[in-house]
């Protein structure tokens, strides 16, 4: 415990250390890249605020010309919102924003656009039936004929192929292109438009490892020419790789910016996980019986073809739970999805030694909730609930074939529905506890609490539970832990998945961490170091991990 | 939160956007230069006045009960079936077919098996449009529109070709045998008095009041019922649930096509006793109209199939009594249909406010 203790504190140490070497890191890259002139970006005190959530408080930041800075966090830190607002999407309620020395108001993408920014959005903005060519000049076209924009296009395509590597084919349409393709021509529209700071939103989310390199390259190029590159990620090893200075967000602040060449993946890990106060569940020593579920080599792809799980192995036993933890966006969803049966796969899943099928009639949602899969998705609104449906009506939803819930061959028993469901309301402490309310006027809490009630009364051999306790008030958090952990107590396999690290440690019994569609360590929660899983979030091996007891690491060893 | 209360959003908006409907075309009737009071009461009087006007009226809503039944059972599960009218052409074919193939002893064994005749045909031309979208994402707008085209070229063929009796010059098939009539409101005990022997309403109309029961149960107290909303609430959902899309487009758009199919137990058997061309007359298309303003429930289905009735046969005899032109019932129709339907959200939104806004100063008061 003193050992931890002791490592604490040198961490606060270097993070205050850090947040105060900011600026003269930003200096630092400055007098680097460019002898002269202002910084190409500079953020002053920039506040955001969605009803009560604080998404961006007080947040400044300075990015120099013809440098690379990366913005790094968790899910929910606030990166998106903040470049959000650089592009004009969003309004800041205070700050500015200074664009090469000048105070420049940008009250939508246009505006962001004239000031030389551009941006490459995750999800690609293109259109799909048309070629590269008149994407690139979409909403650029000069005058009312597009013949002269588009061989205008064409030569100035050419010429930015050759200086930054950026081959595409400008006859090609964008749906017969590659994912990797596709984000290049986001770059050349981008630099189209005359940008020279480029946003990088999450970029190698869905490029193959040779395809991030190619982009990895092509910063370089576009860095040397003198461009900007704010690069928002969550991935260390990108970080470490091609940037020149850093900041850190966490909940809404940046928690540091620091010159990269200065600091370690480890202290960057530390940096956004952050060390929060553990939450208090009590919990008793899980006593695991027998296997329950296993699964092998699991592989999902998703609609554009992209893998998203990349060979699964795990195994939970009764009376067990394993906490799924990783940056959202890595493979949890997908893998919730599969369990459910909502997703095809390939790969083989056991429950209680029986094959599940992955594919075909017998792998819907139906078919596993009979195999004694209960399943509170990670996201009760799209998922879990029907939000126009009463209570009562959301009560059985999914489970509605039950016979128990059949008045006779025809129709359904309402009136008996309705009673279970007061009563199942009751020991939920759902409230209002009034079954023909609508599961629209329940808060947050109280909808999950719907949700948990229904999946965990049928009594699941294998219950699955994603993001629990997401945009649920604190009283609440506490009770469905606590039917969690009773669950678990009577016997059932549980597999968590929670971005929230704080919600992993205080449930779970052992933890998987996902990255990139892989677990990169497996082990018991008493060995498991807050650094340690960060650098596995972030989908590195190291030291941290290495001192983690217990723990099965299949992540690389750093390459730094 | 306060909500509007249920009257205000099930009877008075519905009304107001019809009493809007009825001032502009009150107004455009005046344009003209006729009297707009007069033709109100000469609609009135010519669609209830008398048991003559009763049974038109009735006979009408029969049909449009049916094909907004249709609309609404589809419309539950999403999907948006524009193909009632093909979907009632067929059914009146699937009807002729079944009346013409058997010398039929009694009408009510008739009737059973035109009603499986109609709603299987209805059904199967439903079907293709369904298995379209289910299966390959053809969308069932696109698709159910164009089907109501193919299915007036098969019927014309059908008929010309097929169906005609040998020297007919008519493209129609032969009458049905006297024992497949219906009995009309003519012949029922106690109120057929009133009734004269010419009026077109028959039995048909009690057939789509427990049509409309039926629909209820199926929509609101059956395990399909329960799969046909949630699917059309949220898919995504759906598909946690296990609930197989595919099946629940299929299942409804195959009621939604045998519902508008058995319309045709009421124009084709019960009223002109021989399948005609375009038999259908666009009750397909008003039933679009009659969901929507009956907020796609059986019961509102069924009041606004009254009020429709009540527009076609008062209409009807505004142009017999008045130099209005006919083509003006179908401006006051559209505008109806155009106030009820495409412009309920107008009046909605401030009316709920105003609800809301007044909910919320009791509560504070």
């Amino acid at each position: 415990m003193s050992t931890t203790e002791s490592n604490n504190a040198g961490r606060q140490a270097t993070a205050a250390l850090a947040t105060e070497n900011a600026s003269d890191a930003a200096e630092a890259a400055h007098a680097a890249a460019t002898p002269t002139g202002a910084p190409a970006i500079e953020l002053k005190g920039i506040s955001k605020a969605f009803g009560t959530v604080q998404a961006n408080k007080d947040i400044s930041i300075r990015v120099m010309p013809g440098t690379i800075h990366g913005i790094i966090g968790e899910n929910g830190a606030g990166k998106s919102t903040l470049m959000s607002i650089l592009y004009g999407f969003y309004k800041a309620d205070a700050g500015e924003i200074w664009i090469k020395g000048k105070h420049t108001h940008i009250p939508d993408s246009q505006a962001a656009i004239s000031a030389g920014i551009g941006m490459v959005f995750q999800h690609f903005k293109l259109v799909q039936n048309f070629t590269v060519l008149e994407n690139i000049i979409l909403g650029a076209e000069d005058g009312a004929l597009l013949r002269p924009s588009l061989s205008k296009a064409r030569k100035e395509l050419k010429r930015l192929a050759e200086e930054y590597e950026l081959n595409v084919d400008p006859d090609e349409k964008i749906e017969e292109l590659s994912v990797g393709h596709q984000q290049r021509v986001e770059i050349l529209k981008a630099l189209y438009r005359q940008a020279d700071i480029l946003i990088l939103d999450e970029p190698t989310g869905v490029l193959t490892p040779a395809e991030a390199d190619h982009l990895f390259r092509i910063l370089d190029f576009l860095r040397k020419e003198g461009k900007t590159i704010i690069l928002i990620t969550h991935k260390l090893r990108e970080i470490m790789e091609i940037t020149d200075t850093v900041s850190v967000m966490r909940r809404g602040e940046m928690t540091a910016t620091v010159k990269t060449a200065e600091t370690s993946p480890e202290q960057l890990a530390e940096l956004m996980v952050g060390r929060k106060v553990l939450l208090n569940v009590d919990k008793t020593p899980a006593q695991p019986g027998k296997t329950v579920l296993e699964v092998e080599n699991l592989r999902v792809k998703d609609e554009d073809g992209i893998e998203r799980l990349k060979g699964i192995n795990l195994e939970i036993r009764a009376g067990e739970i394993l906490g799924i933890a990783g940056v959202a966006g890595n493979g949890q969803s997908e893998l919730l999805e599969i369990l459910g049966g909502f997703a095809k796969g390939t790969g083989h899943i056991r429950i209680n030694g029986e094959e599940i099928d992955l594919t075909g009639k017998h792998s819907d949602g139906q078919s596993r909730r009979r195999r004694g899969i209960s399943h509170v998705p990670e996201d009760r609104h799209s998922l879990g609930l029907i939000l126009d449906f009463a209570a009562w009506e959301n009560m059985v939803f999914g489970y509605h074939s039950d016979p128990a819930y059949q008045k006779n061959r025809f129709v359904m028993d309402n009136a008996g529905i309705v009673a279970h469901t007061a009563e199942a309301m009751e020991r939920f402490d759902v409230r209002p506890p009034i079954p023909t309310l609508p599961a629209k006027s329940f808060s947050g809490g109280n909808q999950q609490k719907i949700v948990l009630a229904r999946e965990i009364e049928r009594n699941p051999a294998l219950l699955l539970v994603g993001q629990p306790t997401r945009g649920v008030d604190i009283g609440a958090i506490e009770f469905i832990h606590k039917r969690i952990i009773e669950l678990r107590d009577q016997g059932a396999a549980i597999l968590l998945v929670s971005v929230e690290l704080d919600e992993i440690r205080a449930l779970s019994d052992r933890v998987a961490v996902m990255f990139d569609g892989q677990v990169m360590g497996i082990g018991p929660v008493e060995t498991a170091t807050q650094t340690g899983m960060g650098c596995l979030m972030a989908g590195m091996g190291g030291e941290d991990v290495r001192g983690m007891d217990g723990w099965t690491i299949a992540a690389p060893e750093e390459s730094q | 939160m306060e909500k509007t209360p249920k009257w205000v959003d099930v009877a008075l908006i519905p009304l107001l956007n019809l009493l809007i409907a009825f001032v502009i075309s009150g107004i455009v009737v005046l344009l003209i230069g006729e009297d707009p009071i007069k033709a109100i009461k000469v609609m009135v009087s010519g669609a209830l006045g008398s048991p003559y006007g009763w049974g038109y009226t009735l006979y009408y809503a029969t049909n449009f009960i049916f094909t907004g039944l249709a609309v609404a059972v589809a419309y539950h599960a999403s999907q948006f079936n524009i193909g009632g009218e093909g979907q009632a052409t067929l059914g009146g074919l699937g009807v002729a077919l079944v009346l013409l193939a058997f010398p039929w002893p009694h009408w009510t064994i008739a009737l059973i098996a035109a009603m499986a005749g109609g709603a299987i045909f209805g059904a199967a031309w439903a079907a293709i449009p369904a298995y379209l979208q289910a299966k390959r994402g053809s969308h069932i707008v696109i698709t159910t529109i164009m089907f109501n085209f193919i299915g007036a070229a098969v019927l014309n063929y059908m008929l010309v070709n097929v169906l005609r009796p040998r020297g007919s010059m008519d493209p129609a098939t032969a009458r049905f045998g006297a024992s497949t009539h219906l009995p009309t409101f003519h012949d029922f005990p106690l109120v057929g008095q009133f009734f004269s022997k010419s009026v077109p309403a028959n039995v048909s109309f009690f057939v789509a009041i427990l049509a409309c029961y039926l629909v209820w149960v199926l929509i609101w107290r059956t395990k399909l019922g329960f799969e046909i909303r949630a699917f059309g609430r949220s898919e995504s959902a759906a598909r946690y649930a296990g609930i197989s899309p595919v099946k629940i487009v299929m299942a409804a758009m195959l009621i939604s096509g045998g519902l508008a199919g058995l319309m045709a137990i009421n124009n084709v058997m019960g009223e002109a006793h021989r399948l005609v061309l375009n038999s259908v007359e666009g009750a397909g298309f008003i039933g679009i109209a009659v969901a929507l303003m009956g907020r796609n429930h059986p019961f509102g289905v069924f009041l606004a199939a009254l009020l429709f009735g009540f527009l076609y046969q008062g209409g009807g005899e505004l142009a017999l009594e008045t130099t209005i032109p006919r083509e003006l019932i179908t401006v006051i129709q559209a505008l109806v249909i155009l106030f009820t339907g495409a412009f309920d959200n107008m009046l909605r939104a401030p009316i709920e406010s105003f609800f809301v806004a007044r909910a919320n100063a009791r509560k504070e008061a």
